[in-house]
C-alpha cells in the first residue's frame, strides 16, 4: 500500500491519498476515516435497533407474548428511529462519501464539517434514545399530534436530521471539487449517478423534516399552541416516507456496485439506467401520499396524481431496474464464461460470496414483496384494504429490510477489506450470513403482509382484545401468521447478529490488508481492477432475464388484481 | 448525432438529455420542485380548503 | 464497470437493447394502465372513500354525536354504552376518543347511511373487522362517507392507530340486522 502525498492549489488543507491494490482507485485518507466513523454509528444503531425488533416481534408472537404494554410501546417506539432512520442514514452518509470521493478520486469537501455533521447526528441521535427510554415518549416512530412526546425527542431528531443535511452538502461538495479538479474523466459514474439520486430525495426528505419538526419541537416546549394533526400528516410523510425513497436508490446503486465488484457486471446501457434514476428523481417523493389515502380532506385528484408517482412513472424507474440489474449480472457471467442454458449463469454464480448472494436476495425480494406490495398499498382504493394493518409493516420490511439492510450488509463485505482494510473473520461463517438474515427478513414481511390481510392491526399489543370494552375474535389466521412472524423474526436476528458479530470482529482482529499482499477472503472479479474497458454492455441474449422477468412480471400482474377481486367484495362505500 | 466520435477525438456536442443528466444542481432543482409543488404545497392548499362543518 | 465514469463520452448516443425496450414499453404500458384503473374505480367500482370532510371542534361535534345517540337509543350494552339504531339514509355519528367507539351502531343490511367519523382526542384507525374497511381518523376533521352494510351479523371496530398506552382496548362494534 503506498500513501501519496498530494496537495491542490486552491485548497488549503493537503489532501492526503492511498492507491487501494485492489481496485486502483485513489482513496483520500479524511474520507476514509469518515466512511468508516459513519459506518461504525451505523452498525452500533442496527445492532440497538435490530434487536428492539427482536423483542416486538416476541411481544406480538401470540403465543410468546413477551413484554408489558408499556414496554412494547416503548421498546416499538425506539426500533422505528434506530433502525429506519439511524442505522440507514448513518450508512447512507458513509455510502454517499464513498460515491463520491472514492469512486471519483477525488477528495472530500470539507471534512471538518463532515465532522460537525457527524457529530450533530450521533449526539441527536442518542438524544432520541434517550428520550424513548425515559418513556414519556413512547408516540411511535411517526409521533402524530396531538399525541406529544418530550422536547428532547423532537430536538434529537432535529440534530440528526441537520447533521444528515451537512453530509448531504459535503457529497454535493465532493462532487463540485472533483469536477473542477478533474479527478475524472466525462460522466460521473453510475453507482455515483445512484447517490446522487439518493442524495437529491435526502435534500427533499430532510428539509421536510426540519418543515415540520422544528415547529412540533416548540409545541412541545409550549411555544406554539396547536399543531393542527393533518398538516403535520402531510409534512411529516414528505420526510418519513421519501427517507425510505433514499434507500431505494441507495440500494439500487449498491446493486450495480456489487455487480460490478464480483462479477465485473457493467450496466447494460447507461442511458437506460440513468434515465431510471432520474425517473427517482423527478417522481418517487410524490409516493408519501401512500400515507394519506384514507385520511379525511385530501382530494381524489391530490391522491390519484400523488400517489400514481405521476402515472407510475417512479414505478416504470424501479422495473427498469428490475431488468437492467439481474441482465447485467447475467450478460457478465455469459462474458465469464457460464453460457449454457438459460440459467447457468446464475447456478454458477458465485453463491458463497456473501457481497453477492446478499445483492442478489436483496433485488428479488425486494422486487417480489417489497415493489408489488408497495404498489398495491399505494392504490387509491386498494389502501382501505390494508391502510394502518399490519400489512403496512410487512411492506416496509420487503423494502427496508429484506431489501435495503441486507444490500447494505452486502455492501459490507466490501466496505470491510477495501475501506478499513481489515480482511473479513470467519469466511466461512459469514458465507451463510445472507442466506439467514435473508430467509428470515423475507419471512417476517410475507407474515406480516399476511397478518394484515386478515386485519390484524398494527402497532397492537393486544389482538385477543379480551380486556377491551367489546371484544371479538380476529381470524385465528392472523394469530397464526404472528406466530410464524416471529419465528422468522428469530431467525433474521441470527443472521443480523452474525452480521455484528462479523462487522465488530473484522474491524478489531482482522486480517490487516494495507501491508504485504496477502489475497481478500472473498475475491473482487478481476475487472473491478481494470477501469480502460467500459461502457455500454454489447449485444447480448438474455433468456435468463427475460425469463425471470416474465415470472415478476405476471405474479405482480396477478397479485393485483386478487386484491382488486377481494375489494370488490367488501361493503359498499362511497 | 447518430455516429459515435471517439473520446477526445474532436470536440462534440453533448446531447441535451446527457446535460441533463451531468448536471447535479439542475437535477437537485427539478427533485425538489416536483414533490414540494405536487405534494407538499397541493397537499397543505387542500387542508387549508377544507370548510368548516355546518 | 459501474463504478468509473462510462468510457464513451457520449454515452446518450449508444444504442439501446431490443429486450430493454420491449421491456420499458410493457412495463410503461402496465403502468399507464394501472393509472386509469385507479380513475376508473370511481366510476365503475363500488368503494371508494368519500373525501368529504368538514372542520370542527371535538366540543362539538361530541354535541352531535350525543344528540344522534339520545335520539335513536333503543338498548344499552354492557358498560352503559347505548345501542343506537337510526333509521335508513339517516345521518350516523361514530366518535372516537381515548379508548373506545362510540355508540354502538345497529344499521339494515343493504341500506346506505351517511356516516360522519371524527376524533375527540388524538388520532385513530377505524378498522372494521372482519369486513376489513380501515379509515384514518383525525380530531378537528369531521369526514362523511355513505356505507352499505352487504353482510348481517356482528362486526367488530379495532383501533389501528396508536393511541397511546390503552390503543388495544380501544373497539366498538356495529350490529347489521337483515
Amino acid at each position: 500500500m503506498t500513501a501519496i502525498d498530494a496537495s491542490y492549489p486552491g485548497s488549503r488543507l493537503a489532501a492526503v491519498f492511498r492507491t487501494c491494490r485492489f481496485t486502483g482507485l485513489k482513496v483520500d485518507i479524511a474520507a476514509q476515516r469518515l466512511i468508516k466513523a459513519n459506518a461504525v454509528a451505523a452498525v452500533i444503531f442496527l445492532a440497538v435497533g435490530g434487536l428492539m425488533g427482536l423483542l416486538v416481534a416476541l411481544t406480538r408472537w401470540p403465543a410468546v407474548h413477551l413484554l408489558p404494554s408499556e414496554w412494547f410501546y416503548l421498546v416499538l417506539t425506539g426500533h422505528g428511529a434506530n433502525v429506519l432512520l439511524f442505522w440507514i442514514i448513518f450508512f447512507e452518509i458513509a455510502l454517499l462519501y464513498f460515491a463520491s470521493a472514492v469512486l471519483l478520486g477525488s477528495r472530500l469537501a470539507a471534512p471538518r464539517i463532515a465532522w460537525t455533521a457527524f457529530g450533530l447526528m450521533v449526539v441527536g441521535a442518542i438524544m432520541t434514545n434517550v428520550a424513548v427510554f425515559q418513556g414519556d415518549s413512547s408516540v411511535m416512530f411517526t409521533s402524530y399530534p396531538p399525541m406529544q412526546a418530550a422536547p428532547q425527542f423532537y430536538l434529537g431528531l432535529i440534530l440528526f436530521a441537520v447533521g444528515a443535511l451537512l453530509g448531504v452538502g459535503i457529497f454535493f461538495g465532493t462532487l463540485v471539487i472533483a469536477h473542477a479538479e478533474h479527478t475524472y474523466e466525462g460522466s460521473i459514474p453510475l453507482v455515483t449517478f445512484g447517490a446522487l439520486t439518493a442524495a437529491i430525495i435526502a435534500v427533499f426528505t430532510l428539509a421536510s423534516g426540519a418543515i415540520i419538526l422544528v415547529p412540533t419541537f416548540l409545541w412541545s416546549l409550549g411555544l406554539v399552541a396547536e399543531i393542527d394533526p393533518l398538516m403535520y400528516k402531510v409534512v411529516w410523510w414528505g420526510m418519513g416516507h421519501s427517507s425510505q425513497q433514499i434507500n431505494v436508490a441507495a440500494h439500487v446503486s449498491v446493486w450495480y456496485a456489487i455487480g460490478a465488484l464480483t462479477i465485473g457486471a457493467k450496466p447494460l446501457s447507461e442511458k437506460v439506467s440513468r434515465t431510471a434514476f432520474l425517473l427517482y428523481i423527478l417522481f418517487l417523493q410524490l409516493a408519501s401520499a401512500h400515507h394519506l389515502l384514507a385520511d379525511p380532506g385530501m382530494s381524489a385528484t391530490w391522491k390519484i396524481v400523488n400517489t400514481s408517482y405521476l402515472m407510475y412513472l417512479a414505478v416504470l424507474g424501479s422495473l427498469i431496474h428490475g431488468l437492467t440489474v439481474p441482465g447485467a449480472l447475467e450478460a457478465a457471467q455469459r462474458r465469464n464464461g457460464y453460457t449454457k442454458g438459460a440459467f447457468e449463469w446464475l447456478r454458477k454464480a458465485p453463491w458463497g460470496n456473501p457481497a453477492f448472494a446478499g445483492m442478489f436476495l436483496s433485488l428479488v425480494m425486494f422486487g417480489f414483496i417489497g415493489g408489488i406490495s408497495g404498489v398495491v398499498l399505494g392504490t387509491e382504493q386498494l389502501n382501505l384494504l390494508m391502510h394502518n394493518t399490519i400489512y403496512v409493516p410487512g411492506h416496509f420490511h420487503g423494502t427496508v429490510v429484506a431489501g435495503t439492510t441486507l444490500a447494505f450488509m452486502a455492501m459490507t463485505y466490501y466496505v470491510l477489506p477495501l475501506i478499513f482494510q481489515r480482511d473479513i473473520i470467519w469466511p466461512k461463517l459469514a458465507r451463510w450470513q445472507p442466506y439467514l438474515f435473508g430467509l428470515g427478513a423475507g419471512g417476517i414481511s410475507l407474515f406480516m403482509m399476511g397478518a394484515g390481510t386478515l386485519g390484524i392491526p398494527r402497532r397492537h399489543w393486544d389482538i385477543t382484545l379480551t380486556d377491551a370494552m367489546h371484544p371479538f375474535d380476529l381470524p385465528s389466521g392472523g394469530f397464526l401468521m404472528m406466530g410464524l412472524n416471529g419465528l422468522a423474526a428469530v431467525i433474521a436476528s441470527a443472521g443480523g447478529i452474525l452480521y455484528i458479530l462479523i462487522t465488530v470482529g473484522t474491524v478489531l482482529w482482522g486480517k490487516r490488508l494495507d501491508k504485504g499482499d496477502a489475497p481478500l477472503a472473498f475475491p473482487l472479479h478481476k475487472q473491478a481492477a481494470t477501469v480502460a474497458e467500459y461502457g455500454s454492455h454489447a449485444t447480448v441474449k438474455l433468456p435468463g432475464t427475460i425469463i425471470l422477468v416474465s415470472v415478476f412480471f405476471l405474479s405482480f400482474v396477478l397479485y393485483y388484481f386478487v386484491n382488486w377481486k377481494y375489494l370488490s367484495e367488501i361493503w359498499l362505500l362511497r | 448525432m447518430s455516429d459515435k466520435p471517439e473520446p477526445e477525438a474532436r470536440p462534440e456536442r453533448v446531447p441535451a438529455m446527457q446535460q441533463l443528466l451531468d448536471n447535479p444542481f439542475l437535477l437537485l432543482f427539478i427533485g425538489i420542485t416536483i414533490p414540494t409543488v405536487l405534494y407538499i404545497v397541493w397537499g397543505v392548499m387542500e387542508i387549508a380548503s377544507i370548510p368548516v362543518a355546518p | 464497470m459501474a463504478i468509473s465514469p462510462p468510457r464513451n463520452r457520449l454515452w446518450w448516443n449508444e444504442p439501446i437493447e431490443r429486450v430493454e425496450v420491449g421491456w420499458i414499453v410493457v412495463a410503461f404500458l402496465w403502468g399507464l394502465f394501472m393509472f386509469v384503473f385507479m380513475i376508473a374505480w370511481h366510476f365503475i367500482g363500488g368503494q371508494n372513500l368519500s373525501t368529504e370532510t368538514y372542520r370542527v371542534t371535538p366540543a362539538a361535534y361530541e354535541e352531535k354525536v350525543t344528540a344522534f345517540a339520545e335520539k335513536y337509543q333503543v338498548g344499552e350494552e354492557a358498560g352503559g354504552v347505548p345501542v343506537v339504531r337510526p333509521p335508513a339514509g339517516e345521518d350516523v355519528y361514530l366518535l372516537a376518543r381515548l379508548w373506545e367507539w362510540w355508540p354502538v351502531l345497529e344499521l339494515k343490511k343493504g341500506q346506505s347511511y351517511r356516516i360522519h367519523l371524527s376524533s375527540l382526542d388524538w388520532q385513530h384507525g377505524f378498522s372494521l373487522q372482519p369486513v376489513n374497511i380501515n379509515i384514518s381518523i383525525h380530531p378537528g376533521y369531521e369526514q362523511i362517507i355513505t356505507l352499505t352494510p352487504t353482510q348481517a351479523g356482528d362486526f367488530g371496530i379495532a383501533c389501528n392507530e396508536y393511541c397511546g398506552i390503552g390503543h388495544h382496548l380501544m373497539t366498538g362494534r356495529i350490529r347489521v340486522v337483515e
